[in-house]
């Protein structure tokens, strides 16, 4: 779950992390009384979860009223990268001299956090990692015993960052550690680190992840899991509980695992359609949450054609079919053509009570990708 | 032969007493798995399907002279679950349960360099070697005994894949589902030098996803240290960066790590044919055999 940076900071803020003073703002009123009272010049900044905000138009440094009013004005309701824009953050722009890199993430293949500092903040620093890996200073640390402050001079120090700051800097990142491994976060990332004209180092963004699967035990962070939601199906995804992804084509995937549904998506691109979506949902589904699904990729007005492609484990095909035909009894005609496949646990007895009037049934995963593909294809001439 | 499990294991079922655990202990026991004992806290002395329950680990692989454990307990417990079995005398610990938190499992990896018990999962289907024993949550029915080793991160695609198989009546010598988290307990390589090193396993499949570099790495392990044939199957082409496609660890970086091209190119240089459909794979392995 990637928490918007209006949420992120404020989880900074707690944490005793510099921040900018900020509000967010829903309105263009809102957003010129909070420039009014922050005092200017401020920066007006979309809260939309894309990378590049600022080169796409997404952010706006303004220095009174008439263009605080102007620059909310052409944020507020704008398309960023395809996501609306229904809020922005207005805040304190800060005088800098320098932008720094500071972030604490998992390093997969080592199965071990890694703190990394850099003094090439402010630009794309993956764009850094991959032309100069060095300009990155990487410091493991052993999750039982957390980052040592040691760890955090040595990386900043290595870093090259001035000896003015680089104390400040160093109990940044440490607080930053603490707060990765406290809230279960997978990435942490401030970039910049701004250094200001007093030589104070202040959050001006925050980039923070949390772990999906320890949201039991962050409550605080559970309940804002709404508020990061995308868009409204992925929102409508959460409640039902599914793994939804919502893609650009047209062709509805629903399948039970996560490598499975891959594959469906894949072979709907190689038998040339375009898939819609990815909907896993999950090990041992009974008849409602079959129906949920169902319903959810119906509510995308981009499908044409459903594939619903199951291979029982734990997963029962009597259950899978029982909610397919509960999802389509209450539509007097089925909105969207759906094909299905069931293999594994159950599939036979599941055959059996499948309701054939309702829906295409194919006996393989190709043919049943490459039926959905061509009902796609029709529907969109 | 086989590998990692066969008639001599002997397994604690973590985790007996709830509905999954139930279920799948007696699924495995009806595959002829030698299900030794259940252990649950608080439930020491019970029986489940003429199985007895120990209050521990400890206790349960003591009395029943077990080696292996299956774990099917609950997402905000296994992490304390998978450690009581690495401090118990068994060989293999294998946590079916999905959902354990990625710093946990950062702990747990580091355990795992200071003993040599396999731990195999989180976030898996387990694994079975054909007529002789499975453990964990895999369809019994689909697989057949022979002469293919399978190895992959994906439980549904590991059926689809051994079904393809199993249907041209290619068996298996045996099929080790890893699991889909970032961080696991074993990977490719691991099972693919165990296969490597058993004598009746003449091709290997190994099914991989988007996410991470263990893909690339084991193509580079393949292509150095390996006789054995592999096929490969990569999922996840069409998945867009930055989304995390059901699995925690199956997700594009921002900057492009972890695509499924840079996958099937590695494993391509390394002499391994990847599959572009499952029914490829199949075609591919026949061809080997």
């Amino acid at each position: 779950m990637k928490l918007h940076e209006y949420q992120a900071k404020g989880v900074f803020a707690d944490a005793g992390i510099p921040v900018p003073d900020s509000t967010l703002a829903s309105t263009v009123d809102e957003a010129v009384e909070a420039a009014d009272e922050i005092g200017y010049p401020v920066a007006i900044k979309a809260q939309v979860q894309v990378g590049g905000r600022g080169k796409a138009g997404g952010i706006e440094l303004v220095d009174d009223a008439a263009e605080a009013r102007q620059a909310a004005d052409e944020i507020l309701g704008m398309d960023l990268k395809g996501l609306h824009v229904d809020r922005v953050l207005v805040e304190a722009a800060v005088d800098f001299t320098d932008e720094l890199y500071v972030g604490v993430t998992m390093d997969r293949a080592e199965g071990k956090p890694v703190a990394m500092v850099s003094t090439r903040g402010g630009v794309n620093i993956e764009e850094v990692a991959a032309e100069e890996p060095d300009a990155i200073v990487r410091e493991h640390v052993d999750p039982a015993f957390g980052l040592h402050p040691y760890q955090a001079r040595k990386a900043v120090f290595e870093a090259g960052i001035d000896r003015d700051v680089a104390i400040d800097a160093a109990s940044i990142l440490t607080q930053l550690y603490d707060l990765w491994a406290e809230r279960d976060a997978t990435e942490i990332e401030v970039n910049p680190l701004m250094v200001t004209d007093d030589g104070e180092v202040i959050a001006a963004d925050a980039v923070m992840n949390i772990d999906g699967d320890a949201l039991f035990r962050q409550p605080e962070l559970a309940e804002m899991e709404e508020e990061a939601a995308e868009d409204e199906l992925e929102a409508k995804a959460n409640e039902y509980g599914f793994d939804y992804v919502r893609l650009s084509g047209n062709t509805g995937i629903i399948g039970n695992g996560a490598g499975l549904v891959m594959t469906t998506l894949d072979l709907v691109d190689y038998y040339g359609g375009s898939p819609a979506n990815f909907l896993d949902i999950g090990g041992g589904a009974k008849a409602e949450r079959v129906a949920n699904a169902l319903d959810m990729v119906f509510s995308d007005e981009n499908v044409d054609s459903v594939v619903f492609n199951i291979f029982g484990g734990i997963t029962r095909g009597d259950e899978v079919a029982k909610g397919i035909n509960e999802a389509l009894d209450q539509f007097d005609e089925i909105p969207k053509p759906v094909v299905v496949r069931l293999a594994g646990t159950n599939a036979s007895e599941g055959m059996d009570i499948l309701n054939t009037d309702l829906v295409t049934v194919e006996k393989t995963l190709e043919e049943a990708v490459q039926r959905a593909v061509s009902y796609a294809a029709e529907a969109e001439q | 032969m086989s590998i990692l499990v066969d008639n001599d294991t002997r397994v604690v079922v973590q985790g007996i007493t709830g509905g999954e655990g139930k279920f799948h202990a007696g699924q495995m026991i009806e595959y002829g798995t030698n299900v030794v004992a259940g252990a649950v806290p608080g439930r020491g002395g019970q029986e489940i399907h003429d199985v007895p329950v120990y209050d521990t680990v400890d206790q349960a692989a003591r009395a029943e002279d077990a080696n292996a454990s299956v774990i099917f307990v609950p997402p905000a417990f296994a992490t304390d679950a998978i450690f009581e079995a690495l401090d118990s005398p068994l060989d293999l610990v294998v946590a079916i349960t999905e959902g354990v938190p990625q710093q946990d499992m950062a702990k747990i990896y580091r355990k795992l360099e200071e003993t040599d018990t396999h731990l195999i999962g989180p976030n898996c289907p387990g694994l079975i070697t054909p007529g002789a024993a499975k453990l964990g949550i895999l369809p019994g029915n689909i697989f057949s005994e022979g002469n293919v080793g399978f190895v992959s991160r994906s439980g549904t695609l590991t059926y689809q894949v051994v079904d393809n198989l199993t249907q041209r009546g290619i068996g298996q010598t045996s099929a080790v589902g890893i699991g889909g988290d970032p961080i696991i307990g074993t990977d490719f390589i691991d099972v693919l030098e165990l296969y490597e090193d058993d004598p009746d396993t003449d091709a290997i499949v190994m099914c991989g996803e988007i996410g991470g570099e263990d893909e690339e790495e084991a193509a580079a392990y393949i292509g150095d240290h390996m006789e054995t044939p592999v096929v490969g199957f990569i999922a996840g082409r069409t998945a867009p960066p930055g989304k995390r496609m059901g699995h925690a660890g199956a997700i594009v970086s921002g900057s492009g790590t972890g695509t499924a091209e840079s996958k099937i190119d590695a494993l391509n240089d390394a002499g391994v044919s990847v599959g572009d459909t499952p029914n490829e794979v199949a075609d591919y392995v026949e061809d080997l055999l």
